[in-house]
């Protein structure tokens, strides 16, 4: 234990407990995060490039990818207006009814993905209460890539209003009555002052929702209708590979998404080291 | 109301140079509200007139069958085990990255977040590659006996694992924000480690450690796709809430479907009204602490 002590710290400290605190750390983390996490990519080590390639290029396993990518994209997108807007709205005005909004925003975090799931599908199925009325104009949502993306929408809706919500409220008035000042109008002014300054937390905001988009599966198996090719998410053909003891098949698909994950994770951390860098410069 | 609305949505600390007009103002309040409502009263509304449509009688059957009430005790036993394992780290993990300086200190906080950005799906797949009838210690667990996947040990890893960094991503920056000269006071007073940890660090930190066990202990009930993946679904046996919900909706018994989902929704309310208790708590404690630092 003091070993660590001697190896890691990089400055001396009177408190105890250095060892066994981060010992205990590494030790958890290892064994429920790590290894188990080692096991895809020792998996796929084993089945060989030729056999990985042709795993996850097969016209389904592409699609599902396609599918996966697309709608997370629009939902991500949809959420960065919308969820700005919505920010916008809570910090700047005032109306009756403003906490009770405030505090559901954070819904989508505390229902269970799969309540949503049937609360969606019950709502736009073609007999649902929003369904049935967009049938007449032929729009169909549930069981279409359409419903994967309002599902999406839904689950990735608190992330941009919660990143986007403290960098406004922080932002000074100072800089808009300058603005003003010297003669920009409101629009002009959100284009070249505002919006300068909120776009590293709406782009935070944006890649968190598209990386849980991308990985979501209660909400969307509902929804989806699940049809190969159409409307098959990337996770929910890792289950069926997984049902026909496909663990191969599987393991290649989850490899590619904790690829992509893992890379929009640096994303948001560079990301948020750009965002601290520029707010402690403006200080 | 909407005259009420009117009155309140001037905001009296900005002058007409920083302010917009009232017609944008209202247009941007009324197209806000208009698109949380429809992406997120409309759906939980739904689910409480699913659940009693076919009256009250048929709500309550519901929540009484025998299915459901092992897949509830299920549900609880997976989060009284996960919640308090991941609170007993987190709390470890903060006092190691808040308290010390280390090297690859921000290398370890990243690895702590890595499982918020693991498919669900893909963390149930990890304990299946680990200990299923494939898997790198399957043949040693069927020879000795020991079931994890499709049993009760796998459900409450995958739920450890989709939890994981809930309560310590609450308590690291609060504890380094908090600094270490209470704990160093008391360490040179002649406290001892663990006495430090519970008369000063956590007295400190409670109503962080609290938030993150709520947002820890929501997730945790409600998992669904990492928990599907390692269940197999065995009725009365491997089912959680979430996952009876399921099958409850694929038999196309929705009523008694949305009976107990809208037990998991009363779960997310009381969840939100928690964490606004605690958010409105925190943020006067903290304000009463900076104030108190400043003086």
């Amino acid at each position: 234990m003091s070993l660590l002590r001697q190896h890691l710290l990089t400055r001396h400290s009177v408190l105890p407990g250095f060892g066994l605190a981060l010992g205990y750390t590494l030790l958890y983390l290892g064994l429920i995060v790590l290894i188990p996490l080692s096991a895809t990519f020792f998996r796929t080590a084993t089945m060989g490039w030729p056999a990985f390639w042709d795993a996850v290029t097969t016209p389904r396993v592409l699609a599902s990818l396609r599918l996966t990518f697309g709608a997370s994209l629009i939902a991500a997108s949809i959420n960065a207006v919308f969820g700005l807007l919505v920010a916008w709205v809570l910090v700047r005005y005032s109306f009756i009814g403003k906490r009770l909004v405030d505090a559901f925003v954070d819904l989508p975090f505390a229902l269970p993905t799969a309540v949503a799931g049937i609360a969606l599908t019950a709502l736009y199925a073609g007999n649902g209460f929003i369904g049935s009325r967009l049938e007449p104009y032929g729009i169909k949502v549930a069981f279409t890539p359409l419903g994967i993306t309002v599902a999406l929408t839904f689950i990735g809706l608190p992330f941009v209003v919660r990143t986007v919500q403290p960098v406004l409220e922080d932002l000074e008035v100072e800089l808009e009555e300058a603005a003003a000042c010297l003669g920009a109008n409101r629009l002009q002014t959100f284009q070249r002052v505002i919006l300068p300054a909120i776009a590293p937390a709406l782009l935070t905001g944006f890649t968190l929702a598209l990386a849980r988009a991308i990985g979501e599966y209660g909400s969307v198996v509902f929804i989806a209708g699940n049809m190969p090719m159409i409307s098959e998410i990337a996770p929910l053909l890792i289950i069926t590979k997984l049902e026909q003891y496909d663990y191969a098949g599987a393991t290649a698909i989850a490899v590619v998404m904790l690829v992509i994950s893992f890379a929009l994770l640096l994303a948001i951390n560079i990301l948020q080291w750009w965002s601290s860098r520029r707010t402690r410069k403006a200080v | 109301m909407t005259a009420a609305v009117a009155l309140h949505i001037a905001s009296p600390t900005r002058s007409a140079s920083t302010d917009e007009p009232v017609v944008v103002r209202w247009l941007l309040i009324a197209l806000a509200l208009s698109f949380l409502t429809l992406f997120l009263f409309v759906p939980l509304a739904t689910v409480f007139y699913e659940a009693l449509r076919k009256g009250v009688g048929v709500y309550f059957n519901a929540l009484q069958e025998e299915d459901a009430l092992s897949a509830i005790r299920l549900t609880l036993i997976a989060a009284a085990i996960s919640v308090p394992a991941n609170l007993v780290f987190g709390v470890a993990a903060a006092w190691a990255i808040a308290k010390f300086e280390f090297r690859g200190k921000s290398l370890l906080i990243t690895l702590i977040d890595l499982p918020f950005a693991v498919s669900p799906v893909i963390s149930g797949l990890i304990y299946v590659l680990l200990f299923g009838a494939q898997g790198w210690f399957g043949p040693w667990l069927q020879a000795h006996d020991i079931r994890i996947i499709f049993a009760v040990p796998g459900i409450v890893l995958a739920t450890t694992f989709v939890t994981f960094p809930f309560v310590a991503r609450e308590l690291i920056p609060l504890m380094q924000a908090q600094g270490s000269d209470d704990e160093e006071a008391a360490v040179i007073l002649g406290a001892s480690g663990w006495q430090t940890l519970w008369r000063v660090t956590l007295p400190n930190v409670k109503w962080g450690l609290l938030y993150g066990v709520i947002l820890c202990n929501a997730r945790a009930m409600g998992e669904f796709g990492a928990v599907s993946v390692v269940s197999g679904h065995i009725r009365g046996m491997t089912n959680t809430m979430p996952l009876h919900v399921e099958i409850l909706y694929n038999e196309y018994n929705f009523a008694a479907a949305f009976a107990v989902a809208s037990v998991l929704a009363l779960l997310a309310l009381v969840t939100l009204a928690a964490k606004t208790f605690v958010e409105w708590h925190f943020g006067h404690e903290n304000r009463t602490n900076i104030q108190e630092q400043e003086t």
